[in-house]
């Protein structure tokens, strides 16, 4: 196992380089760079001259292929560079900003688990139920709302129509600011985890090996625990690493309609004012975070699994 | 029309300050503020940010050689108690104030400002309050390297110094940004010091949750006695304005800057509706005109341009009413905007008439960069495009992002481009924008050029009578109405929603959201009292 996650581990550093590459190349392709975007907001009226040196100072009147190979001598090091707003290591950027993004997903992921995975279990061992109804226009409807939308929603029905939380910011520890953005964030991949659990389920309760177990006297308890559930867990977990990986990137709508002081808000900042250094840090750490978290679902399906073998 | 309109605005003015006026300040509890201009704030080293976003917080933390009166529409002294200016108007000599004292207890010398005016100036760091600094005689050597020190600041001694400037102006109004703050010079050299900075400001730095809040607490010892009347500050920064109308709505916040939607929204409701503060700010929505485009380079052809839209309908239509019809280029808060003048009517006949008279009885094309902002964007564009073709110009939209404009405008390349610009507060300098002296890339975008106007503006640069040299002012603004280099479109009427137990607001006209802290109070029905 361990030379199999080794070996994804190294899989992931080409496609980090050409992530890293693709950003460099939009951000030379796009009109405007750090400097012009400073006059913006029409109040700074920047010389060509300042313009000048902020463009050296960045080391942006360096050739592409120059600063992109600076670039990617310095993620070697784990150096990300100096964001041009702040003037701050991007690394220190990121590491203020990840552990709020972290608690945000994990809190978006655990109510999408608890809530969807169970929902298309029952879903499936009733189908065509109202139950198998309901859950799965609960699903649908999930999917296709506009996260800003959901979130300005349930600012207005849980913090302003019934004031049982905060609408907005990080709080000092205090878990009820989290709950509406874990929400909002969080019904997307519980509409997905329905559906597919759901699937999972209805296709091995339709499976030889379960007709087996039942003609050989086993409980519907048995059955659905040793049979049916570990088998579904799979798939489920499947789309549970795809979901999770993404979920970090997703998080910007909704960090940015809570003030929540993730990397999300950081990423859309930096992007207003073509700050390079601070996007790149961002993306490449959601796509870290992506690779990282697949790897690991694939070493728990094949502990869920144990047909899974990876050579 | 704007005769009303200036009236009106006089009016909230005096009636909000009676109000204000009208209880005693309580001392205590919490305000809490929003920072609406992104998700975060930049840094906690006010030198470092361009963004007005920062200097929301800067006004809390820092202290400045000048402050801005907003109810005198005027620059006056902060950290400085006294100042003698020379006889040719260029040199300042300052007496700093005795009980100036930063937040670790040390008192300020002149040092400290000498000192946060050169880190400000160094030229590998590019900081933006260059471009005020860059006024002090010596300032750019410093920045080109040239130099260690800024020759035209002189240490007289601890408590006073002397600064001259490159030519005759007054640098109050360049020097009260909190991109100018004064910071202890041998503490902020110090590793970590910008963790938790200190400053001169009314309040004390606590914490920076970086995209969530800043928050402060009352420094005992700020130089106004009394002042500032609050326990605690914070701020958060609020970059959606649905989620500050929740927040708002719900009494989270305190205060909210209203978009043009939530403007009639609030309008419109009873309770709402009375706290509302409304100015008209110093920035001017406009369309500059690109004169190497030959059409443009004709007068009659920019005059007809004015004429051919109807601005009034864009405004209520569009806008909604949040803002104020432009007559020419200064706002009207500026000192130098002329109550009487009247704005473009809109005239299709009149427009066509002068086109034909140009030479372009046909009409013709013209390609208009503009970005997607609601208010001064692509919407205000299209709304034009029908206008402009009923007297036979046709309009291609060029879409850039609003981080380029800045760019595309100051290499020239465009035909046209709408845009808000600064157009205040100090009139002169707003009009010396567009004095032939000035390059592109500073300030004069559409390059405009005329003798008569370069020689108003001279004179009103010379001119020692403050009467007469608003007079000049004034022709130098209509002058720039007559020759109409950009379609003046409207100035901003920034508005901000407060709560009715928040009180000592000011309308500040540079912009809004920035507020004197220490001039506000809550009294005992706010939920942060305590």
């Amino acid at each position: 196992m361990l030379p199999y996650v080794f070996r994804r581990l190294l899989q992931a550093i080409p496609i980090l380089l050409a992530v890293a590459a693709l950003i460099f190349v939009m951000f030379s392709v796009i009109p405007g760079n750090f400097a012009t975007s400073q006059m913006a907001d029409g109040r700074s009226n920047i010389d060509a001259a300042t313009i000048a040196r902020m463009n050296e100072q960045f080391g942006l009147n360096d050739p592409l292929p120059l600063r992109f190979a600076k670039y990617v001598g310095g993620l070697a090091t784990f150096d990300l560079g100096d964001s041009f707003r702040t003037r701050q290591p991007v690394t220190a950027l990121i590491g203020e900003r990840l552990w709020p993004s972290l608690q945000l997903a994990l809190a978006a992921m655990a109510f999408a688990i608890v809530i969807g995975v169970p929902l298309g279990f029952f879903a499936a061992l009733k189908p065509g139920s109202w139950v198998d109804m309901l859950s799965m226009v609960f699903a649908v409807s999930g999917l296709s709302l506009p996260m800003f939308w959901l979130g300005l929603l349930l600012m207005y029905a849980f913090a302003l129509t019934l004031n049982w939380f905060p609408s907005f910011g990080y709080g000092n520890g205090d878990p009820r600011y989290i709950v509406l953005p874990a929400i909002a964030l969080g019904v997307s991949p519980l509409a997905l985890l329905a559906r597919t659990s759901r699937a999972a389920v209805l296709e091995i309760l339709h499976a030889d090996f379960v007709r087996t177990a039942r003609a050989k006297g086993a409980s519907s308890y048995r059955v659905m625990r040793w049979h049916v559930a570990r088998n579904a867990l799979v798939i489920v977990l499947t789309t549970l690493g795809l979901q999770f990986g993404s979920v970090l990137g997703q998080a910007v709508v909704v960090e940015k309609l809570f003030a929540w002081p993730g990397l999300g808000s950081l990423l859309v900042d930096s992007v207003t004012w073509r700050d390079i250094p601070a996007v790149q840090g961002c993306i490449l750490t959601i796509v870290l975070f992506f690779l990282v978290v697949n790897i690991a679902v694939d070493v728990l399906c094949a502990v869920v699994d144990p047909r899974i073998k990876y050579s | 029309m704007l005769k009303k309109l200036a009236f009106t605005t006089a009016l909230t003015f005096a009636a909000f300050t009676l109000q204000a006026q009208a209880q005693e300040p309580r001392r205590g509890g919490t305000i809490r503020f929003t920072a609406p201009y992104g998700a975060s704030f930049v840094s906690n080293d006010s030198h470092v940010s361009n963004q007005i976003q920062d200097e929301i917080y800067g006004y809390a933390l820092h202290g400045m050689l000048y402050k801005w009166d907003a109810k005198n529409g005027k620059p006056v002294l902060d950290i400085a108690e006294s100042v003698q200016v020379s006889a040719d108007g260029k040199t300042y000599t300052y007496k700093l104030r005795d009980n100036a004292l930063f937040h670790n207890g040390r008192k300020l010398t002149s040092d400290d400002v000498i000192w946060s005016y050169t880190r400000i100036m160094d030229g590998a760091k590019n900081y933006p309050g260059a471009r005020y600094v860059a006024r002090i005689v010596g300032a750019t050597d410093v920045q080109k390297g040239q130099a260690k020190e800024i020759s035209g600041l002189k240490k007289i001694d601890d408590s006073s110094f002397s600064m001259t400037l490159t030519d005759k102006a007054d640098p109050g109004y360049f020097l009260f940004q909190a991109q100018t703050a004064i910071l202890p010079a041998k503490e902020a050299q110090q590793p970590g010091f910008f963790d938790k900075p200190i400053g001169l400001g009314p309040f004390k730095f606590v914490e920076h949750v970086p995209g969530s809040r800043m928050a402060f607490e009352r420094w005992d010892k700020y130089y106004l006695a009394g002042k500032p009347y609050a326990d605690k500050l914070v701020i958060s920064p609020m970059g959606e304005a649905a989620a500050r109308d929740v927040a708002f709505r719900n009494k989270e916040v305190d205060v909210s800057i209203l978009g043009s939607t939530q403007y009639v929204a609030y309008k419109a409701d009873p309770n709402l509706s009375k706290g509302i503060l409304e100015v008209a700010e110093v920035f001017t929505r406009n369309m500059g005109m690109n004169p190497t485009f030959k059409p443009f380079s004709d007068k009659r052809v920019r005059q007809a341009i004015n004429y051919a839209i109807d601005s009034d309908l864009i405004i209520k239509r569009l806008v909604r009413d949040k803002a104020y019809r432009a007559a020419s280029w200064l706002p009207l808060s500026s000192p130098a905007f002329d109550k009487d003048a009247k704005p473009y009517a809109f005239d299709p006949d009149k427009a066509k008439k002068l086109l034909v008279e140009a030479g372009y009885p046909d009409g013709f094309e013209f390609e208009w960069t503009a970005t997607p902002n609601e208010s001064w964007g692509v919407p205000i564009v299209e709304a034009t495009i029908p206008m402009l073709a009923k007297v036979g110009i046709k309009v291609k939209v060029k879409p850039v992002e609003t981080s380029a404009l800045g760019g595309v405008v100051v290499g020239g390349d465009f035909q046209a481009y709408i845009w808000s610009n600064t157009s205040g507060p100090d009139s002169l300098t707003a009009l010396k924008c567009f004095h032939s002296s000035t390059p592109r890339s500073s300030c004069n975008y559409t390059t405009f050029k005329n003798p008569a106007y370069d020689k108003l503006i001279d004179d009103a640069s010379n001119e020692a009578d403050a009467a007469k040299q608003l007079d000049l002012l004034k022709k130098a603004n209509a002058m720039l109405q007559e020759e109409a280099p950009v379609w003046f479109f409207n100035y901003n009427k920034a508005v901000m929603a407060y709560q009715p137990w928040l009180h000592g607001l000011q309308p500040n006209a540079t912009e809004l959201a920035l507020q004197r802290y220490e001039e506000l109070w809550i009294d005992t029905t706010s939920p942060a009292a305590k």
